[in-house]
């Protein structure tokens, strides 16, 4: 078994089962310690301009990597036109662009405001090197290697698939450049220390408040008898 | 009609001394804290002022509360649902420590550790948060006693709609005049701060009405700062949980007040169980403004009717809380005696902590500018009764801060307690009630009986009648959720887990 092999058909999958195992565990047995911990309160001003443009930025270019990989047919249809891929490769940059300047932002914050290293750990700092290299590497790719929507289909997909489906493949990362090979890794990297590190606040989008009454009463007692039963949601009902 | 039963407070602000005692046991029993200590579940304003956080009235700024949209429905000022989740990432409208203030303590050491020399040594002031040395420019009670000050008062967003002439006189060195409002936690029937969190962690309890934050749900988006008009849940910087008032729940479990009421000096506070009927609690925050006072008023129950009374029992209620509802002092001043009001009702969330108006027996100008101290004796309080639009407090401030800008009803209150002074020191000093007297009484609606009544729950009261403590039970609703007897023959011994920050 080749390096290669370790670090891209092994390394993946011990990954994944950290995030997944530990993720469940920690969510289950320490609901507590799953926070956002925001530090807003401590300093807002830098934070508008960073975590918007981080946020926003990783959010809109995971999705269109997430779409490539759930249908890289239309993806294909999309860049058979030349401009068609220029707009698609332009919008992808710009965004990456985005979240580098969201997340410079960030650690320039972490690292000169007094209040907020105060809240600062070291997980904090590994978080940050593994999104910035992740990055970095992206934005590197998207100018370095230019036209990774139209190549990425043929080389990044049937790997990403084959280890989805239980048969990895790596041979398919193995003749590519050490950029692209890093920005991959980081990912994984990104998945070992997701359920060690404050980013398990990604899996708390709230998209029960849809679904829930404005208000919420809960009964610290045997219910009445009666159809009244507080405690449970009513969606179509204000309280 | 759903009833539900509200564990409810009084402030009877007329007796309020400003000494802060409440703010400091609760400071003392819940947020002596990292992370904690900005966060004062109890504070003591000085009004007109700008309270605390600084300016937390002005909504326009903050988005707490709810609003009636243009087609009578009601709405979060703060956002939507699907706006609540899009601005996760950054909560524009939410207080900075700023708005707070940097949590201070001193560095003492100094104190022993300095090197001789000439001048004696200094404690500096220095952050708890980042142990920087810092200058203290803004605290909890800043303003503390300085009401008429044209950079406190000047900036109270009630002040709106006071007369120019009343403000200039508020404002005059010699006539400063101020009085406290004590806040906790509203514990609304209508929280906003509950319909805007995302993560859907905090609830109110039926039983009691009190509204908590579950820690272990709580995913620290924020939103629930924001969305409270009255700033009364706060961000643990720390944990990176929200917090807020649990108006002393294991208290009031064990059949205590909670402990800003208990250790009330001047004995302003008052404790009661109010009934009040669910079903309206969505149609009448939705009103318009002028109707909002006498709606949420009206969703109050009479506990003594039978019919109410059969339909808390199946709504579960237990006959010591509706027995603990009849003796209620909160029913008393809210619906019996219509004394108290609750702070700000435009807000829309029905709180559920009454307010009854400071009585500021000092007129600014009875003629032209002019104190007239020449009134006789006999007259001085009928004089009071007539010209009460002149008091120095001005009626239309505390409108603002209590019946949303209707004077009269305030009012009404301030004449009925003068209506009792007057008819007492009759009473008690010339031992006489002259005519005069009883057709004051009559006029502002009181009985003798009702007379003798508001003078001994207002000057006279002992704990018992200050606080009507229901029982609670807790060893049957534990019986709901688990078998109580589980421990039993256990050590007792366990694994406490201390709330930590995540990593």
């Amino acid at each position: 078994m080749s390096t290669n092999d370790v670090l891209f058909g092994v390394l993946p999958y011990m990954a994944a089962t950290l995030a997944i195992f530990v993720g469940v565990v920690r969510w289950r047995r320490e609901p507590f310690s799953v926070s956002s911990l925001s530090s807003q309160l401590l300093e807002s001003r830098k934070l508008y301009w960073g975590s918007i443009s981080f946020h926003w930025g990783l959010t809109i270019i995971l999705t269109l990597h997430l779409l490539a990989l759930i249908i890289p047919s239309g993806f294909e249809w999309w860049n058979g036109a030349p401009v068609r891929l220029y707009l698609l490769e332009i919008t992808g940059l710009a965004l990456g662009l985005w979240a580098a300047f969201g997340i410079t932002v960030l650690i320039v914050r972490r690292f000169t405001s007094a209040r907020v290293r105060r809240v600062t750990t070291g997980m904090d700092h590994v978080v940050l090197l593994v999104i910035a290299i992740q990055i970095v590497t992206g934005v590197w790719i998207a100018i370095g290697y230019r036209w990774g929507s139209y190549w990425g289909t043929g080389v990044f997909i049937p790997y990403v698939r084959s280890l989805l489906f239980f048969q990895p493949e790596p041979e398919y990362i193995d003749p590519l450049p050490w950029v692209l090979k890093t920005h991959v890794l980081s990912f994984f990297a990104f998945l070992a220390i997701f359920p060690f590190s404050r980013l398990i606040h990604i899996i708390t989008l709230p998209l029960q408040y849809f679904f829930r009454p404005w208000q919420k009463v809960i009964a610290n007692r045997e219910p009445p008898a009666d159809e009244y039963i507080s405690n449970e949601p009513r969606t179509k009902q204000f309280n | 009609m759903r009833v539900r039963a509200q564990m409810s407070m009084l402030f009877h602000l007329d007796k309020c001394i400003g000494c802060h005692t409440c703010s400091v046991a609760c400071k003392n029993l819940w947020t002596d804290r990292d992370g904690a200590e900005y966060m004062w579940w109890n504070n003591v304003e000085t009004r007109p002022g700008t309270g605390y956080p600084t300016g937390w009235e002005d909504q326009e700024h903050y988005k707490g509360g709810w609003q009636r949209d243009k087609k009578g429905r009601l709405k979060l000022v703060l956002h939507s649902k699907g706006g609540g989740v899009a601005k996760a990432f950054f909560n524009p409208a939410l207080p900075e420590l700023n708005d707070y203030y940097d949590p201070f303590t001193f560095q003492y050491g100094d104190l022993f550790n300095s090197p001789p020399s000439e001048q004696q040594p200094t404690a500096i002031p220095i952050s708890k948060i980042t142990g920087q040395p810092l200058e203290i420019s803004s605290g909890p009670n800043w303003d503390d006693d300085l009401g008429g000050s044209d950079i406190f008062a000047a900036n109270d967003p009630s002040m709106e709609g006071v007369d120019d002439v009343v403000r200039a006189q508020m404002e005059e060195i010699e006539r400063v005049v101020f009085n406290y409002l004590p806040r906790i936690c509203n514990h609304c029937l209508n929280p906003s701060c509950l319909a805007a969190c995302p993560s859907g962690a905090i609830y109110k309890r039926e039983e009691d009405g009190i509204v908590l934050v579950n820690e272990e749900k709580c995913r620290g988006w924020r939103m629930c700062v924001s969305g409270c008009p009255y700033k009364k849940v706060y961000y643990n910087w720390n944990t990176g949980k929200s917090e807020k008032c649990i108006l002393c729940f294991p208290r009031m479990e064990t059949g205590q007040a909670p402990a800003c009421a208990h250790s009330c000096v001047g004995r302003i506070r008052y404790m009661g169980v109010l009934l009040y009927d669910a079903d309206k609690i969505a149609s009448s925050a939705a009103l318009p403004d002028d109707e909002l006072l006498d709606a949420q008023l009206d969703m109050i129950l009479d506990p003594h009717d039978p019919q109410v009374i059969t339909a808390a029992r199946a709504a579960g209620i237990d006959e010591g809380w509706i027995d603990s509802a009849q003796r209620s002092p909160i029913y008393k001043f809210v619906k019996v005696w219509g004394m108290a009001f609750p702070l700000h009702p435009e807000y829309r969330t029905e709180a559920m902590m009454f307010y009854v108006p400071p009585l500021s027996p000092v007129m600014s100008s009875i003629e032209q500018n002019m104190i007239k101290l020449d009134i006789p004796d006999e007259r001085r309080d009928f004089e009071l009764m007539d010209e009460l639009d002149k008091a120095r407090m001005p009626l239309e401030y505390l409108a603002n801060l209590f019946t949303v800008g209707d004077s009269d009803r305030i009012r009404r209150v301030l004449r009925i307690m003068l209506a009792v002074r007057t008819y007492k020191r009759r009473q008690s000093v010339d031992g006489v009630i002259d005519e005069a007297t009883l057709e004051l009484i009559e006029e502002v609606g009181l009985t003798e009986n009702m007379v003798e009544a508001i003078y001994s729950m207002t000057t006279t009261p002992t704990v018992d009648d200050r606080f009507v403590m229901p029982p609670y039970h807790r060893e049957m609703s534990l019986e709901a959720i688990g078998d109580p007897l589980t421990a039993k023959g256990s050590t007792g011994f366990g694994t406490i887990k201390p709330p930590r920050r995540g990593p």
